[in-house]
């Protein structure tokens, strides 16, 4: 491999439940991501893919066993985090209704985290964020429901990079959003992400929106890692899996092409 | 004064402090609107005005007997009569408006404090943790409350202070339940799962976050929890174990003044009158309370 590994994933197990009630819910996962490029883990709803960026996050419930290896940057990732890990690694959620807290100001849930991590100057931090995510000033002193969705949703990505992570993990971030809404998202991830060098895990069910962010991806179906492919595969439509071809065919079959977005080429 | 209210009603506030204003006034103005938390709120005023002014307001000490005057009518000299050892019940009960506030603020004071961190942490950490403080918290549930306050005063033995603490005992574990049952919806929620993903302490994660989310309905448990707790601090005080003779105590004045129930009704009517509107008013403001602190419901 040409260059470092940002995150490396081997057979990952995760089990919810014990005994006959056991639910193995990633199987024998393994991939890996390149440090600053963009990775895409597709699959159906129930395929583990959210589990698997759940357990990289270090979200899983006490309960979840997990077994298998995650390592960042090299070294061994833990269901125990330290704050300066945690910083490096963080996580844009699917809803943006409730992943932010509903009784905080925007300055707040912006600030708080920058406090937490004992950075300087919050004051400039909180509107340069704003800024970076194509927000003024005006908006840094509401609430989440004095906000639209997709303007919630760049909140939420202005708290992930406020902290100055290496790594952002995107579960569906733009699935619960308008459409026409959608596709300014994903060009404001694709900007931050050249601007600030970051590495993304992106979470979808939408191939489309795989092939306009992602480098390289990886399909699960009932919890396990079918393919492992490069962008370029899934453009030429040279997925090896049965599977993921079919997944392939789903997407182009409902596709709708969101307003300013290129479309894939085959 | 209407550059000042230009300042908080601006669209953008510039700093954290303008806009903090600026939500406490907007609080205000939807507050305003409703007519009953209005009305609530003029009647704890009026009881903490009645507190503070009491030797102002009254003309006696509502203490020493006059027994010249004794069980006196409601009339222009004794707006609300006398008791049975010549005392104005009116100044009385201006006076005892300090014991009660007393009691509420005390109670207050501790039971919110314990009964939230108890039902938070219970509902957030979960486990063995959460099972060991329900169950406590169930044992202070399963016991009547005033014969739970009973065997408390008895071991501290009588008084106000005591009797107080008695209440708080037993008065802390329904808001142990309430908070954690949101609590336990709340921890599997994306904001919270964000908080922590971020590397928020999980004090802060208790005390900023889930703490918040619990304080309507608290607040309103509250609220409805204070006229029974005016009582049961009136019952510890009628069987001698709370306010001691001859204090003024809305309760203790309805238990000695029900022997007069028939015959001069005044005795007891008044100050049941006064605990009756004191607890009106505390259910009207917690109302209003409620509706104003959650966001959501003002845009």
């Amino acid at each position: 491999m040409s260059r470092a590994s940002a995150i490396e994933i081997a057979g990952l197990d995760v089990t919810f439940g014990r005994g006959r009630r056991a639910f193995r819910a990633v199987r024998d996962a393994s991939f890996s991501v390149t440090a600053g490029s963009s990775f895409g883990l597709v699959g159906e709803s129930g395929s583990g893919k959210t589990t698997v960026l759940r357990a990289l996050a270090g979200l899983l419930p006490p309960a979840a066993r997990i077994r298998g290896e995650m390592r960042l940057h090299g070294e061994p990732l833990r269901p125990a985090r330290s704050r300066p890990l945690r910083r490096r690694l963080q996580m844009v959620f699917q809803d943006p209704y409730g992943s932010l807290h509903p009784r905080h100001t925007v300055d707040r849930i912006l600030g708080e985290p920058a406090r937490v991590h004992g950075l300087d100057s919050i004051d400039r931090r909180i509107v340069d964020a704003l800024a970076d995510v194509g927000l003024d000033a005006s908006f840094r002193f509401r609430f989440p429901h004095q906000l639209s969705g997709g303007q919630r949703q760049r909140i939420a990505i202005a708290r992930a990079l406020i902290i100055e992570p290496a790594i952002v993990l995107l579960d569906e971030p733009t699935s619960a959003l308008d459409v026409s809404v959608q596709a300014e998202i994903l060009n404001l991830l694709q900007r931050l992400r050249r601007e600030h060098a970051l590495t993304f895990v992106l979470v979808s069910h939408d191939l489309a929106v795989v092939s306009h962010m992602c480098e390289a991806l990886a399909v699960m179906r009932a919890g396990e890692v079918i393919e492992n492919a490069g962008v370029e595969t899934l453009r030429a439509d040279a997925l090896r899996h049965e599977y993921s071809r079919e997944l392939l065919q789903a997407a182009q079959g409902y596709r709708t092409t969101p307003a300013g977005m290129p479309p894939a080429e085959r | 004064m209407s550059a000042v209210r230009a300042w908080l009603l601006v669209d953008v506030p510039r700093s954290r402090w303008q806009a903090r204003c600026q939500r406490f006034f907007l609080g205000w103005l939807a507050f305003r609107q409703n007519a009953g938390a209005v009305a609530g709120l003029a009647i704890v005023a009026a009881l903490v005005a009645a507190a503070l002014l009491a030797p102002w307001i009254s003309g006696s000490t509502g203490v020493v007997p006059d027994l010249g005057n004794r069980l006196q009518p409601p009339g222009a000299a004794f707006w609300f009569g006398t008791d049975e050892l010549g005392r104005d019940i009116f100044d009385r009960i201006v006076w005892g408006s300090r014991i009660t506030l007393y009691i509420v603020g005390l109670v207050t004071v501790i039971v919110v404090p314990i009964g939230l961190a108890v039902g938070v942490v219970a509902g957030y950490v979960g486990g063995w943790l959460d099972s060991a403080l329900m169950r406590l918290t169930d044992i202070f549930l399963a016991f009547p409350r005033l014969i739970l306050a009973l065997a408390f005063v008895a071991a501290l033995g009588p008084g106000l202070e005591n009797a107080v603490l008695a209440i708080a005992l037993t008065a802390w574990s329904p808001y142990a339940r309430i908070a954690r049952a949101e609590a336990l919806t709340l921890r599997h929620s994306d904001f919270i799962l964000a908080a922590r993903s971020q590397g928020i302490p999980h004090h802060r994660v208790l005390a900023g976050h889930v703490a918040p989310m619990c304080m309507s309905s608290v607040i309103v448990r509250l609220t409805l929890d204070m006229a029974g707790i005016i009582l049961t601090a009136a019952g510890l005080g009628f069987l001698g174990l709370g306010a001691q003779p001859p204090t003024p105590e809305w309760g203790a004045m309805i238990a000695l003044g029900r022997d007069y129930l028939l015959d001069q009704w005044w005795v007891p009517a008044f100050p049941g009158l006064a605990i009756l509107v004191v607890s009106l008013g505390f259910n009207l403001l917690g109302d209003g309370l409620r509706d104003v602190l959650d966001p959501k419901s003002r845009s």
